[in-house]
């Protein structure tokens, strides 16, 4: 079996955050990742950006429209998600309008943080 | 020196400020620098004197400023394609510090500004602060909003672009026409807050008419294909043209057919007719040819009003609004006689879509008005004033209101 694990928090909260919890919270983030990928059970994963950054695309009758900011109503869930490379935001918003679910449902393009190596 | 300065910035900031942000990738840090030049031109101009290409001058500082700026931080969290752009940046400058042009990059911004990703207050927002040089005060102070509130809103918008990866291009093919519509609803929209302030005592607010005319132009400059740009920039020239006429000194709104024609800004207006087309096909062309014949008309009655309803009808068709189909009676008022204006006003009213828009309201008043209907009349304006937010706009109502109650019919 894979499983996706889907990190939700709160980024008002973590901001909030004295340099040492956020440097607590980082480290913990640092164990838990060399455990995972040490114990062979890592298929991927990455942080996103913050939820500034989100952008929401749909389709409808062939016709895309961006919104500003992440997808925000309850009665539609989360069905999967795409890793992709792409090389602007536009090029990332041509590619959520074809995935079949922006037809009915919609898509949210969230660019992965970039960390410094 | 001071003035000579300041028109430098007035004129030639958004152009630099485009430059820098697509140099560089990143709008704080070129914000940042521009003011760094502009601050070292007011130490250094009086004393060592104006340099003979001054915007040439201000870029090539500014460009120094960021690299400066950029190794002082030394760019935690820069992306490698930044700092990629730094240093071919960098390896552009030097031997061509005195070089009279600099690219114009505003085309590109303009679209980067109005990116349908970046919601619309913040489109608006970020297009006068970036490409009109207002600063943030300015800009809250226009939309009456609080300045922290309008700060947030840029400041978020340039964090988006930068980390969401909003691109600096022009939009290809099948993507342009609906991109260029967001620049030019953009556009548009700040001309329209100006034109008509939707509260508050100003009926006009002629600095973010200037401004809209400005960003119009320069879409116009760099897409010169475009009618529907050349629309809107006639659209604003047109309308704009009447500002000083829209209001006696009270603040109270006079009306087209009131209005002093002989003072309508005629350079103006004749900028703006030479952009008509003969037969216009977008709503923008259209709405300025609608604007034009009011501008042809030396005197109210010499309006050619059946050409006026012919063209809100080939609006109509392309954008099936109830306002439009509210201008569209009007007209139709105007060229064949009020009954035929109350007769589609009436389906309008049935569908209730206009019941909170005061003009409906005010317009069927002054159809049953010229009927002599004043008791209808006197109803209708009530309607309209129970709904209409600017006050200039509410004394009008008020001012038309006593006229037809004062009429013998009209008391009831």
């Amino acid at each position: 079996m894979e499983y996706a694990l889907l990190i939700y928090g709160n980024e008002a909260d973590a901001a909030k955050m004295t340099e040492a919890e956020g440097h607590a919270v980082f480290q913990g983030y640092m164990e838990f990742t060399k455990w995972i990928e040490g114990s062979g059970k890592m298929k991927g994963g990455r942080p996103l950006e913050k939820i500034g950054s989100a952008t929401t695309v749909r389709v409808r009758n062939g016709k895309t429209t961006t919104t500003d900011g992440p997808f925000a109503e309850t009665k539609e869930q989360l069905g999967g998600f795409y890793l992709v490379e792409a090389k602007d935001l536009d090029e990332a918003i041509a590619i959520a309008a074809r995935i079949p679910g922006a037809n009915h449902g919609c898509i949210e393009v969230r660019p992965v943080m970039n960390i410094p190596m | 020196m001071q003035s000579e300065i300041a028109s430098l910035y007035r004129e030639h900031y958004g152009r630099i400020l485009a430059s820098l942000i697509r140099a560089l990738g990143n709008f704080e840090l070129a914000e940042d620098a521009l003011q760094d030049a502009f601050a070292a031109a007011v130490e250094q101009w009086p004393r060592e004197g104006v340099p003979k290409t001054p915007a040439a001058w201000i870029f090539s500082t500014a460009r120094h400023k960021a690299i400066d700026k950029a190794r002082r931080q030394s760019w935690f969290g820069a992306r490698r394609d930044e700092i990629q752009r730094l240093i071919e940046f960098e390896m552009s400058s030097g031997a061509d510090d005195q070089a009279e042009a600099f690219p114009d990059e505003r085309l590109r911004l303009i679209f980067t500004c109005c990116h349908p990703a970046i919601n619309r207050e913040a489109q608006i927002a970020l297009s006068l602060r970036t490409l009109c040089g207002l600063t943030t005060e300015e800009i809250a102070r226009a939309f009456v909003t609080p300045s922290a509130t309008m700060a947030q809103r840029i400041v978020r918008a340039q964090r988006k672009i930068r980390t969401a990866g909003i691109p600096y291009e022009v939009p290809l093919g099948d993507a342009l026409p609906a991109r260029l519509e967001s620049v030019m609803a953009v556009i548009y929209l700040v001309f329209n807050e100006g034109y008509r302030a939707s509260s508050g005592d100003a009926v006009v607010r002629n600095d973010l008419c200037m401004e809209a005319i400005r960003l119009a132009r320069i879409l116009v400059a760099l897409m010169p294909d475009q009618s529907e740009a050349r629309g809107l920039l006639a659209l604003t020239l047109l309308h704009d043209s009447r500002r000083d006429t829209r209001a006696d000194a009270n603040g109270d709104l006079i009306l087209l057919e009131e209005q002093d024609r002989t003072r309508w800004d005629h350079r103006q207006i004749d900028e703006g007719l030479a952009l008509i087309e003969e037969t216009p096909i977008g709503p923008y062309a259209i709405q300025a040819a609608i604007a034009a014949e009011h501008a042809r008309a030396k005197r109210p009655d010499a309006t050619d009003w059946s050409r006026i309803a012919h063209l809100y009808a080939l609006l109509l068709e392309m954008r099936n609004t109830s306002v439009i189909a509210l201008n569209h009676a009007v007209a139709i008022a105007m060229a064949h006689g009020p009954a035929h204006g109350l007769e589609l006003i009436a389906g309008l009213e049935a569908s209730g879509e206009l019941d909170d828009y005061y003009l409906m309201w005010s317009a069927k008043a002054d159809l049953l008005r010229r009927m002599g209907n004043f008791i209808d009349a006197a109803s209708a304006y009530r309607r309209a004033l129970a709904v209409v937010t600017n006050t200039a706009d509410r004394r009008f109502l008020e001012r038309r209101l006593v006229e037809v109650l004062s009429h013998p019919q009209g008391s009831n």
